[in-house]
């Protein structure tokens, strides 16, 4: 992974001191509430329900042992004992002291880590395929692209009050496992007919208030012009994005009122001016940074079919676990291993400090010291030896990670809601175990199949319920905590937005609601047709006569 | 008498920014001004052949490409920010510096403070009269925010990239 110079750590060390001096000046007194609001959400402060809340920076989701061990520490000492993955593959805690959060980032700033920009209206942490560099369906690695971006957006003087947030997402497989269609701005690595590398550019999509699948406004960038491009379209957002209305401030609002076209012809003209500049990125400085990216030190293995269907039959709970969290790697004799954190009784993408002491030791000892955060909340092991896999199921079991449910109805991407967040109309986290506790029957589940559910406490769609293909939305009824249900949204290649079922439901219906939707799709799947397939071919309306059936 | 940062200091206020609403009638001849954008596309002719300095500010939502021929007239461009949240400045400052090549002075106004300071100065500005509840000389701080910057701006012709000593 990449590894900061001086140049890259003077640069968080200045940030530690001015945020230091930003807190001082707060709490004496000498910077209002209003002033210092965007200052502390630059630095992901937000104030909560019960304490403020922080939310720290991984880039792209690449984590290294020595990084978990520290978040381990902050976990302990300055909040709870646990930690919350996002779904911008950030880490939050839900409890530090406003007066400690200088403290913390001095902490993070000895290994490399910061907070800078996970809030407020600007370029937001740029988010990548959990898989990069070890998928099979690679393109490129975009993992150097997005470090790239990462250091042009930092600080980015021009960019650091734009109408609304920015977020960014780079795609580099076959397989669009970072949904880069409902991004500000969506990158996906493609070559031309002459083998050249450039990246096709989607601007406009979002979730949020006015969920939006993005357009492709450029079909060939060559990387060349990554950064002049990326500078353009920020520039025209900057100057011509609406300030007037916070919810019609996101950029997909100026794409869809100028119309894609006249928005990229904008994108275009301002562009000639930069285009060829001194930003124009060099084939030495990609070279640099993919430097720090090349394949560790892999030995060459054969794959373990053999030994594995062994223990397979045996292990009836290997095998599970093989099936929904391991997936294959480029490498033969490789394999890469996601850990859940989706156990029923556990808030999705909650992990605790020992947990995250453990994981550090699994990643040292299995997969080359690195580990990393997925947008739906999970953790991965992206370099695990096969012959190892059953030794790390232990291992994994023992801690709590081994839940087979990678894909799964119970895989739940879900926001911390009412629960934790003043944003929120309804709580999420109850609604998600209750869920879970509901589909407990494993086998049940496995039939089932591949399901995404997708929770949000509030319009602001942190629990991207858009593109779920189950989506529950919490909404607020005259004060009490209330749930829409939409169906067939999926946040993949074929990006779609999901459909209201209908009105609300009371806390206590939703797991009949989900059951029913779920028997519809049992009853009516052709073999072996996925719920997401199904929906597609039968639409919404059977769907909606089951859940709203008058009861008998 | 109102103090602005100019460069990195603090110094006096020697012009007159006038209000949105001014008509011509009510300008000194001597006195160095800077008015509002209308009263320069309205009147250009009138304010050139004056023997004051002249500037001119702009509005947030009032485009460079207003002015952008007409430079040559303005000591001072002055630009405001109605918020400081209110970001489309700064692409105006990189503009009128990196665009159209404007050499004379270009000054933040309205809610210009001390933490934004380094942002702007990095994108063309190069003097800052400071909301007036606030003092100047504290502000001044601001611009020593951060001593490293990763990307090309007004300040700095080339990225980290073309400058890194590996």
């Amino acid at each position: 992974m990449y590894v900061y110079d001086q140049y890259d750590q003077h640069i968080i060390e200045d940030r530690v001191r001015q945020f230091r001096d930003q807190t001082r000046r707060y709490l004496s007194g000498e910077l209002g509430g209003e002033e210092f609001r965007p200052l502390r959400l630059q630095n992901g402060l937000y104030i909560q329900r019960f304490a403020p809340m922080l939310r720290i920076a991984v880039p792209y989701g690449l984590l290294s042992s020595t990084q978990l061990r520290k978040l381990a520490y902050i976990a302990r000492h300055y909040d709870k004992g646990y930690a919350h993955i996002s779904t911008r593959t950030n880490v939050q805690f839900n409890w530090p002291e406003l007066e400690e959060v200088p403290e913390i980032l001095a902490e993070l700033a000895t290994v490399q880590m910061h907070a800078i920009q996970t809030s407020g209206n600007c370029i937001r942490n740029t988010t990548t395929d959990q898989f990069a560099g070890v998928a099979r369906d690679e393109l490129i690695d975009p993992r150097p692209w997005c470090e790239i971006i990462r250091q042009w957006s930092t600080f980015h003087p021009e960019f650091a009050f734009l109408p609304r947030k920015f977020k960014i997402a780079v795609n580099g497989a076959v397989s669009d496992r970072a949904a880069i269609e409902v991004h500000d701005i969506g990158l996906e690595a493609v070559k031309n007919d002459a083998g050249e590398l450039g990246f096709r550019v989607s601007v406009g999509g979002g979730l949020g208030r006015t969920p939006i699948v993005g357009s492709f406004i450029n079909e060939f960038l060559p990387w060349q012009h990554l950064l002049t491009y990326l500078d353009a379209i920020l520039r025209v957002y900057n100057r011509y994005g609406r300030r007037d209305n916070k919810f019609k401030a996101r950029i997909k609002i100026l794409v869809k009122a100028l119309t894609p076209e006249v928005f990229a012809e904008r994108v275009d003209a301002e562009w000639a001016h930069l285009k060829d500049g001194p930003a124009t990125l060099t084939d030495d400085e990609v070279q640099r940074v993919s430097r720090f990216f090349v394949d560790p030190a892999y030995r060459e293995l054969a794959d373990q079919d053999a030994e594995l269907a062994r223990l397979d039959a045996e292990h009836p709970g290997f095998a599970r676990w093989r099936v929904r969290n391991v997936v294959a790697h480029k490498k033969p004799g490789y394999a890469a291993v996601t850990l859940s954190l989706k156990k029923t009784g556990v808030a999705p993408g909650d992990v605790t400090d020992k947990q995250l002491e453990a994981i550090a030791d699994l990643a040292d000892r299995y997969s080359f010291g690195e580990a990393r955060n997925s947008h739906e909340q999970n953790m991965i092991l992206a370099d695990v030896e096969q012959a190892k896999l059953f030794e790390l199921w232990q291992e994994l079991r023992e801690l709590g990670l081994a839940t087979p449910n990678i894909g799964l109805l119970t895989d739940i991407i879900c926001c911390p809601g009412g629960d934790f967040c003043s944003l929120a109309n309804a709580k999420s986290i109850p609604i998600a175990e209750a869920i879970q506790r509901r589909f407990d029957d494993l086998d049940y589940l496995f039939d089932i199949g591949n399901l995404d559910l997708n929770i949000s406490g509030c319009m602001n769609a942190c629990g991207h319920h858009h593109i779920g293909h189950i989506g529950i939305l919490g909404v607020d009824k005259k004060g009490a905590e209330f749930y829409q249900v939409s169906l067939g949204g999926s946040s993949g290649r074929d990006a779609s937005l999901g459909q209201i079922l209908g009105p609300s439901f009371a806390q206590e219906a939703m797991p009949d609601v989900i059951e029913k939707v779920i028997n519809v799709y049992v009853e009516q799947r052709t073999e072996d047709e996925q719920f997401i397939d199904t929906f597609r071919r039968i639409g919404i309306e059977p769907f909606k006569e089951r859940v709203y059936a008058a009861n008998h | 008498m109102q103090r602005i940062i100019k460069g990195d200091q603090v110094v006096d206020e020697t012009w007159h920014l006038l209000p949105k609403d001014q008509t011509l009638d009510g300008i000194s001849n001597c006195d160095d001004v800077i008015v509002p954008l209308a009263l320069w596309l309205d009147h250009a002719h009138a304010l050139k052949a004056r023997d004051g300095g002249l500037g001119v500010w702009l509005d947030s939502d009032e485009p460079v490409e207003e002015i952008a021929d007409d430079l040559q007239h303005f000591q001072v461009v002055a630009l405001n920010f109605p918020a400081f949240t209110d970001g489309r400045h700064y692409s105006s400052a990189r503009l009128l510096r990196e665009r159209y090549g404007f050499k004379g002075e270009i000054r933040a106004i309205g809610d210009v403070l001390r933490d934004q300071l380094f942002y702007m100065r990095r994108c063309g500005f190069d003097a800052f009269a400071i909301r007036a509840d606030r003092d100047p000389y504290e502000a001044l701080e601001g611009l020593k925010d951060f001593s490293v910057a990763y990307q090309a701006a007004a300040d700095e012709p080339l990225p980290l990239f073309r400058r890194r000593q590996v």
